[in-house]
């Protein structure tokens, strides 16, 4: 996702003049290319996360588009008050994006996992949330965050995910992707999980149980047309992230159903746990801790539906 | 207008009041009618607490009119306690919240150097701000940028909310901070309108480094009962007090 971030970066920076990339000193071999053929337009703003995403404020009431780029929870929580005041608040068109979302940095322990970004940043007014599926829509997120007027966190995963899109798909900000139709569950996918979704999808159908997959890209706008639509013919709901159950893609959707009238819908809301992770291990180890597999989400859908019935 | 709204922050905003006239009416390269620029010099209150001193100096200086002064901190008016984004022509930034505005000068000074423009960028702060770990951040990468075109103006009363800016935290030496960061720093009378002038005058300095000047002042200056007196970060004046102010500072 990286690879494709810094080769889209580089061509819309060359598209538009105004196009500013910052980073929080990370990046340094990535963004070759970018620094070569626009380097007055990079700027590496040193491990200050605080003064970056101010001066990107700074950037963006002169006219330029400032793109400010580190790794997940220091681009997010460690400068929240930054993103806040001064670009939620001055509802500034700055692009915050974050490398290793979720577990993908597992590794590296507690300091580097995200799992409470989409929480913190969904609530700021004027805010959008966007975690792309792959690479491809990595391509086309920063494209159509580039296109708003106002601020966006896009939050990436590391390198190597697969691809899902063969072709690129019409990208909105606001809308889900359909990528399976199904009628008995409908897995909606937040960001590198896709795979995941897609892969549960399947063995599901082997179980005879019929699912859609929507690529949920944006957690926030809520793609209510959508849901309205699924909440009306499918009786169970899954979101998926890699982010906790609580404030992210699932807390979205519940907040919406509570709001809504009386729908006899279902939701089951899969994602890290309310809890610190600790102990050595890469993502997949930490993916299995949280029971973010396809055989996990397949066997708690299967088990919710065994409650619920079907339709 | 303290009074009237009984908003408190007047020592602060008595503080720097010297330094607005010398900004405003000397210093910077605005234009009321254009406030919207793209060449003017830009100026950002870092302080928000004592942005009832910069509406004033606004107001007169022909962005509003003085009238609307008198709205200030009224239900729903554009004069706010603290100011909210763009709510008057020529206030550059919503702040408030202290330690943001060097690092946003930094970002427009950036855009101006990018553009090839020549406009400077001027940042008030408080000393009690230089408590925030986001300024030094911001010095250290302002010298770094070599954003000559940058002066930050520190407004140093020696007082923060609750004490001595120099027993809370230690400031001083702060002059030499600034140096060490890598910044031209200056040392002026923050009273002196002719100091203060000469020295923002002669921004960018030709050093190549952003200008730091650490102007001492005196909290709740020009009212004798106020001045030094840190009750008046929080105090507003009774009707009496206002009417003593105003035969000190011939205004009766």
């Amino acid at each position: 996702m990286r690879d494709a971030f810094a080769a889209e970066i580089t061509e819309l920076a060359t598209e538009d003049a105004r196009l500013v990339l910052l980073s929080g000193d990370i990046g340094n071999r990535l963004f070759e290319r970018y620094k070569q053929r626009h380097p007055d337009r990079f700027l590496n703003c040193g491990v200050a996360e605080a003064n970056m995403i101010s001066m990107a404020a700074g950037m963006a009431l002169s006219g330029l588009r400032p793109v400010a780029y580190t790794i997940a929870p220091f681009v997010t929580t460690r400068c929240l008050e930054q993103i806040r005041v001064d670009l939620c608040y001055h509802n500034l068109p700055v692009v915050i994006v974050g490398v290793g979302a979720g577990l993908s940095y597992a590794s590296l322990g507690g300091t580097h996992h995200a799992c409470e970004d989409i929480a913190l940043l969904r609530v700021l007014p004027n805010m959008s949330i966007v975690c792309p599926g792959d690479a491809m829509e990595v391509r086309l997120a920063i494209r159509a965050a580039l296109g708003q007027e106002r601020p966006i966190y896009i939050r990436l995963g590391k390198k190597g995910e697969p691809a899902v899109h063969e072709r690129p798909p019409e990208f909105v900000i606001g809308k889900g992707i359909v990528l399976r139709q199904g009628s008995d569950v409908c897995l909606l996918s937040t960001g590198t999980v896709l795979p995941l979704a897609l892969a549960a999808a399947t063995r599901l159908e082997r179980d005879g149980v019929s699912a859609q997959v929507v690529s949920f890209h944006t957690v926030k706008p809520l793609d209510e047309r959508l849901l309205t639509d699924v909440a009306g013919r499918i009786p169970l709901v899954v979101t998926i992230e890699e982010h906790s159950v609580l404030g992210g893609l699932g807390g979205s959707v519940a907040e919406w159903l509570a709001d809504g009238p009386s729908r006899g819908v279902r939701l089951l809301r899969i994602g890290t746990a309310d809890e610190f992770m600790h102990g050595g291990g890469e993502q997949e180890h930490a993916r299995e801790h949280f029971g973010l597999t396809a055989e996990k989400v397949a066997e708690r859908t299967l088990a919710t539906l065994g409650v619920i019935g079907r339709r | 207008m303290s009074h009237r709204a009984k908003t408190p922050h007047l020592g602060s905003a008595l503080s720097c009041v010297d330094i607005l006239v010398a900004v405003y009416w000397a210093t910077l390269r605005i234009d009321p009618r254009n406030p919207r620029d793209r060449e003017r010099d830009r100026f950002i209150l870092s302080k928000g607490h004592a942005v009832s001193a910069l509406y004033a100096a606004l107001a007169y200086r022909g962005f509003f009119p003085v009238a609307q002064l008198e709205t200030f901190n009224e239900a729903g008016s554009a004069l706010a306690e603290q100011p909210s984004p763009a709510c008057v022509a020529g206030l550059e930034l919503a702040t408030g919240s202290l330690g943001h505005g060097l690092s946003v000068g930094l970002g427009m000074a950036f855009a101006g150097r990018l553009a090839g423009l020549r406009h400077r960028v001027v940042v008030l702060m408080s000393d009690g701000e230089c408590n925030e770990g986001s300024v030094w951040e911001a010095a250290l990468l302002g010298a770094s940028l070599k954003l000559g075109q940058v002066a930050t103006i520190v407004d140093y009363n020696k007082w923060q909310a609750t004490g001595r800016s120099n027993e809370i935290m230690a400031l001083a030496p702060l002059r030499e901070k600034w140096e060490a960061f890598g910044w031209s720093a200056y040392e002026v009378d923050g009273h002196d309108l002719k100091a203060l002038v000469q020295v923002l005058d002669n921004v960018p300095d030709g050093s190549g480094k952003p200008v730091a000047v650490v102007a001492h002042t005196v909290k709740g200056k020009g009212v004798s009962f106020m001045e030094d007196d840190n009750n008046w970060h929080y105090r507003s004046p009774t009707a009496e007090e206002v009417r003593q102010a105003r035969i000190e500072l011939d205004l009766a």
